[in-house]
């Protein structure tokens, strides 16, 4: 260590006042202005909330920007590749409207079928444009995840919150319950009740409505029959406050970082689940679009015609990755185990 | 513990007979006949198929009959495929499925320990933030996509492994690794967050007092206490592997049971369709248990009575 010299003016006595001791330095924060402070750390998660966002607005105004409707299909345009006017001349970006044939020969498909016209994200085989199914496709995955937040919000924490709070015969009888849903493979449910109710969106919507819950009751259930011991449950009960009044205005706020963190992992096993069921051929059936249906139909021209599963599988990834990041974020955020 | 394990097979056997008392209600409410070329047949020549399967007695009888076969061990015979029980087509597609599964869960937790261990080691190197991106990667693709992808560049485009069917080892190769993402991926998350708690606790700081070597601490010390939290994971992670080798077998066209279970769908060949769905659901039931008395086990500090966590 290098030996400073220290002179007596760097010095100055501290002024000793009992009155201000007791002074807070620093502006007390609130909940929630902790939690964001915390989660602005997390450059990932920032900038995948932001991803988020831009993705929401484009899945709404994307599908109305390059002029051709979702079922719109034009023959003569089949299974056109990407091309974008101003970046098509720049040779390592692939909207030059190129293909490779299977012996390796490179062609431009747009001269060849002599049409001019641009195809941001390309054709399908039957013509219709990429880039607007793309997005429609985005707007049903993020539908699902707004639909799970919601069932896990709406009946998860109102079911753990009233099984672990009323307890007793209540409990039990609830708990039973969610036991044996628990126990049912969610796979099997879920495809079960779309073979019985017709494949497509309200289907999904039924069959996430009856599975999606199940894990954020338990959790609400634990965190409840922690907290209603406590003494200002206690304290308010005392005062009179009748049960609905406690479970929403003392229980609920003590329960909100888990709720949140609980929702935000449900959401990306929910877009996957639609994806999944979509891809298997149970999910939207066409002329509808979402991503599942979008890769499943892409995949099976995969060798001629890449682009057309990589556009809306690098689209689902990137929504899963955006909305694991955030999660990662706003655990790390809410947990106070995480607190650093 | 025998008590314990006793409620819980109670508990199980419950589970298991709603699920077949509900596929079974439901098969009957589908819309659709399972006989593919219906439109074709004459009343009488579909009087006679309804007769041989038992279809034209009344619903609570034959839900009986049911009942009473699955005690047999018999899940009825197939629609699709002519007069071949169920039981025999389940069986001849378990073997692969089984593999596969088997080698997946295996690579994901071996491989994703090992990055785990090596992230918390290195926290915050590049090391650590790569292997993050690994596993966000892995946490984030669908399998089905992973598959598609896999089959296209390594399978056709580079040829190393071959792109479909069950023929050898080399065949399980891809969708090995496909399956295996997701297991890896969360595994990989799960060590670090335990090894870096358990590097941080007084045992292992008097490990490194009494001059243990760097390799003793962190293989014989903290990982051996961070693996215990793992074993919880390995049941939620064979569930999720049961979703995803349904569409990967599919991909790769691997003769296993999630192959069946989609193609028995797409013909409303019924029995196919609960056998599956109950095959599917004994198993995940024996998982849990399974698990459940490992966690046991392992760390005695669980309670038995407060069951799962």
């Amino acid at each position: 260590m290098s030996q400073t010299k220290m002179s007596k003016n760097m010095f100055e006595p501290i002024e000793l006042n009992l009155a201000k001791s007791e002074e807070i330095a620093k502006p007390s924060l609130t909940f929630w202005q902790d939690a964001w402070r915390r989660f602005k750390k997390n450059k990932a998660a920032v900038v995948s909330l932001v991803i988020i966002g831009l993705l929401t607005m484009m899945s709404l105004i994307g599908p109305h920007l390059s002029g051709y409707g979702y079922d719109e299909q034009i023959s003569q345009h089949a299974n056109l590749p990407p091309r974008i006017s101003m970046l098509e001349n720049i040779s390592w970006l692939p909207f030059d409207g190129e293909l490779e044939k299977k012996n390796g020969d490179v062609y431009n498909a747009y001269e060849q079928k002599n049409v001019d016209v641009y195809y941001w994200f390309g054709t399908d085989s039957l013509g219709r444009d990429l880039f607007t199914r793309v997005w429609k496709g985005a707007q049903v995955s993020l539908y699902i995840a707004l639909l799970a937040a919601l069932i896990d919000m709406v009946i998860g924490v109102a079911y753990g919150m009233i099984s672990g709070y009323f307890g007793g015969k209540v409990d039990n009888i609830m708990q039973r319950i969610t036991e044996v849903l628990i126990s049912i493979p969610n796979l099997v449910v879920v495809i079960l009740m779309i073979l019985m109710l017709k494949p497509g969106i309200l289907s999904i919507t039924i069959a996430l409505t009856i599975t999606g819950w199940v894990n954020m009751a338990r959790v609400v259930r634990a965190q409840v029959l922690k907290l209603k011991n406590q003494e200002y449950v206690l304290a308010a009960k005392t005062l009179g406050a009748s049960n609905k009044k406690i479970m929403v205005k003392h229980l609920l706020p003590n329960l909100t970082g888990v709720i949140i963190i609980n929702t935000m992992f449900t959401i990306p096993n929910a877009i996957f689940f639609e994806a999944f069921l979509s891809f298997i051929g149970l999910g939207l059936q066409p002329p509808l679009a979402s991503l599942g249906t979008l890769i499943d139909d892409g995949y099976k021209v995969l060798q001629l015609y890449p682009y057309q599963m990589l556009i809306p599988a690098v689209m689902i990834s990137l929504i899963m990755i955006c909305f694991n990041m955030v999660a990662d974020g706003l655990r790390d955020a809410f947990d106070p185990k995480m607190r650093d | 513990m025998v008590k314990y394990i006793g409620k819980r097979i109670v508990y199980m056997m419950i589970t298991l007979f709603l699920i077949v008392t509900f596929t079974f209600f439901l098969m009957k409410l589908i819309p659709g006949t399972p006989f593919t070329n219906a439109s074709k047949l004459s009343e009488t020549q579909l009087a006679i198929m309804k007769e041989k399967y038992g279809l034209n007695e009344p619903v609570p009888i034959q839900y009986m009959n049911y009942l009473l076969n699955i005690l047999k061990g018999d899940l009825g015979v197939s629609f699709q495929f002519n007069n071949v029980e169920v039981t025999n087509i389940l069986m001849d597609s378990l073997g692969p499925s089984m593999v596969l599964g088997f080698q997946a869960i295996v690579v994901g937790t071996v491989f994703g320990v090992v990055l785990g261990v090596i992230s918390s080691l290195r926290r915050n190197t590049w090391v650590d933030y790569s292997a993050t991106f690994v596993a966000v990667i892995g946490k984030s693709i669908p399998s089905f996509v992973f598959a598609g992808l896999l089959q296209y560049f390594v399978g056709l485009k580079l040829g190393w492994f071959p792109v479909a069917f069950w023929k050898g080892p080399e065949y399980s190769v891809l969708p090995t690794i496909a399956l295996a993402m997701f297991p890896l991926a969360t595994a990989s998350r799960f060590v670090r967050t335990e090894m870096i708690e358990v590097l941080e606790s007084d045992y292992i700081t008097l490990a490194k007092a009494k001059g243990a070597s760097w390799f003793e601490i962190s293989f014989k010390h903290a990982l051996r206490n961070a693996l215990i939290p793992v074993a919880t994971i390995l049941g939620p992670l064979t569930v999720n592997l049961m979703t995803g080798s349904l569409v990967v077998e599919q991909i790769f066209g691997i003769p296993g049971i999630g192959e069946q279970f989609v193609k028995s769908i797409m013909v409303n060949d019924y029995p196919v369709i609960m056998g599956t769905t109950i095959l599917y659901s004994v198993f995940f039931v024996v998982v849990i248990l399974i698990v459940d008395l490992l966690y046991v086990i392992i760390d005695p500090r669980i309670r038995l009575a407060g069951g799962r966590v």
